[in-house]
């Protein structure tokens, strides 16, 4: 079987560093939900995954996260480009994915096969990396929720239609349920299940 | 010479330990309050010395952090001191004893007297993360009862304190619910520090290293102090200033003098402290005479 060059091109050029700084962003953003980062790394991601996406990839997926694939993302490089960089085992459960990378315009009909984890265990669940036309542009969303003093608007642009429904049955499981990154090129926000968004 | 010798990876932990922490991490903050069970790892010194603080804070550190490390308040006690050194030489990093100054806090125990901002992380070290484990030793019991919100067994022991002693005599490690849903332990810091949780610009993670849990409070969350409506929680209070600076509204220290009973208090928070003296202010015990205080 030939593998694509394009799996083994890119990685963090000084990986302890930068996954420290990406994971810095990320751990910032999660804290803060809505707030939009840019990383300028390049992670040398294959096509249709975003600069921002690739980078959380390499930052925290390992042999423990399997990694769920959006179609466009599995008939490309890109199941090789983490198998080869990270490790990552990919897996065709949704349940049993660790995280899930999503690329634009696929909308996911349902939050609800991915892992939502248990009343008992609710860390154990999925983290949904979500690819987005835009970030700071497009049909303005308004966050409260833990992080957030009290309301943050936030521009996005592409966002799946049904992503308001979806997002409020994410929020009725409580403590369970999915955590979802939205990128886009090199942007990326978060949006951790505590927070609540009204159109 | 010594580029070529074999140093530590940066901050000590393996790659794939700080990937494993970090997920944890972002997990805790999306669920406030909730313990996330990690892989805690063997460190180079003793559990009960803040393996579990010391772990999240090599998982967090980058080469631009200022690191302030703090142990009941103060900056130069034992465990303050050899955690600062070993972060001096596992991870290069800057150290500070100024709260301001810092990025990182990580505390044993107390929480800086002054207001902390939005760039700050304040690591706790944890010795028993669960507050419900004095109530109830199964894991598996206490698991179900914060899966099910069932917290009834906290508030009878609230109550008891109340019918035995007439007022909740809980002063440290006293129970709190983050964002109304998870009673979480703030860890062993007096209870006069809980209402500085409510609400913080700061974010505040949670590690405990023996007991191999993290927790986090995301910044503006709402933090709760369990109370009773004719029994509101209160934080303590000190008639002295202090000795040395004269602060007041201050978590004091008593420290005791001789064996004829003398007894001075002083600020918990040593940098609070230094820093108020260094701006002018003088307690009792080093002004000439008791006007020069005001």
């Amino acid at each position: 079987m030939a593998v694509h060059a394009q799996a083994l091109a890119g990685g963090f050029t000084d990986p302890v560093f930068q996954s420290q700084t990406i994971f810095k962003t990320l751990m910032d953003g999660m804290a803060r939900p809505g707030t939009i980062s840019s990383t300028e790394l390049q992670a040398g991601q294959p096509e249709p995954l975003g600069n921002a996406a690739g980078a959380i990839a390499l930052t925290l997926c390992d042999h423990d996260t399997p990694v769920w694939l959006s179609n466009g993302l599995a008939k490309s490089a890109m199941p090789e480009w983490i198998g080869f960089h990270t490790g990552a085992p990919i897996t065709r459960e949704k349940a049993q994915s660790s995280f899930a990378f999503i690329e634009a315009g696929t909308a996911p009909s349902s939050f609800g096969l991915f892992a939502a984890g248990t009343q008992e265990y609710p860390d154990r669940s999925t983290t949904l990396i979500l690819e987005v036309a835009a970030l700071g542009d497009g049909e303005q969303l308004s966050l409260t929720g833990p992080g957030i003093l009290a309301t943050k608007t936030v521009a996005v642009a592409g966002l799946p239609d049904m992503f308001g429904r979806l997002w409020d049955d994410n929020r009725a499981l409580f403590p369970r349920g999915v955590d979802v990154i939205l990128t886009a090129g090199a942007q990326f926000l978060c949006l951790p299940r505590t927070t609540r968004i009204a159109g | 010479m010594s580029a070529d010798l074999a140093t530590y990876n940066f901050a000590y932990l393996d790659e794939q330990t700080k990937r494993m922490i970090r997920r944890a991490i972002l997990k805790a903050i999306a669920i406030p309050g909730y313990q996330v069970p990690f892989a805690s790892r063997e460190m180079p010194m003793p559990y009960g010395w803040g393996t579990g603080g010391v772990q999240v804070t090599a998982a967090i550190i980058g080469p631009d952090d200022v690191l302030k490390v703090i142990d009941q308040g103060a900056d130069d006690t034992t465990n303050a001191v050899s955690i600062r050194a070993f972060f001096q030489k596992v991870a290069s990093v800057a150290v500070t004893t100024h709260t301001k100054d810092a990025t990182i806090i990580q505390t044993r125990h107390r929480i800086p007297e002054q207001k902390l901002t939005e760039g700050q992380v304040l690591v706790y070290q944890v010795p028993i993360p669960e507050p419900l484990r004095f109530l109830e030793p199964r894991e598996t019991e206490t698991r179900k009862m914060h899966a099910l919100e069932e917290y009834g067994l906290m508030h009878v022991k609230l109550y008891e304190d109340i019918a035995h002693n007439g007022r909740i005599s809980k002063t440290y490690a006293y129970p709190v619910k983050v964002d109304g849903r998870y009673v979480m332990d703030p860890s062993p810091t007096p209870k006069f520090d809980n209402p500085k949780m409510h609400m913080s610009d700061a974010l505040q993670l949670f590690g405990a290293g023996r007991e191999k849990r993290i927790y986090a409070v995301p910044p503006h969350t709402e933090v709760v102090s369990l109370d009773f409506e004719d029994h509101p929680f209160e934080i303590q209070t000190f008639e002295q200033d202090c000795a040395l600076c004269g602060a007041h509204g201050v978590y004091l220290d008593e420290v005791v003098l001789d064996d004829q009973g003398g007894r001075m208090f002083v600020c918990s928070d040593t940098d609070h402290c230094e820093d108020r003296r260094d701006h002018g202010h003088v307690g009792e015990m080093l002004a000439p005479n008791k006007e020069a205080a005001e």
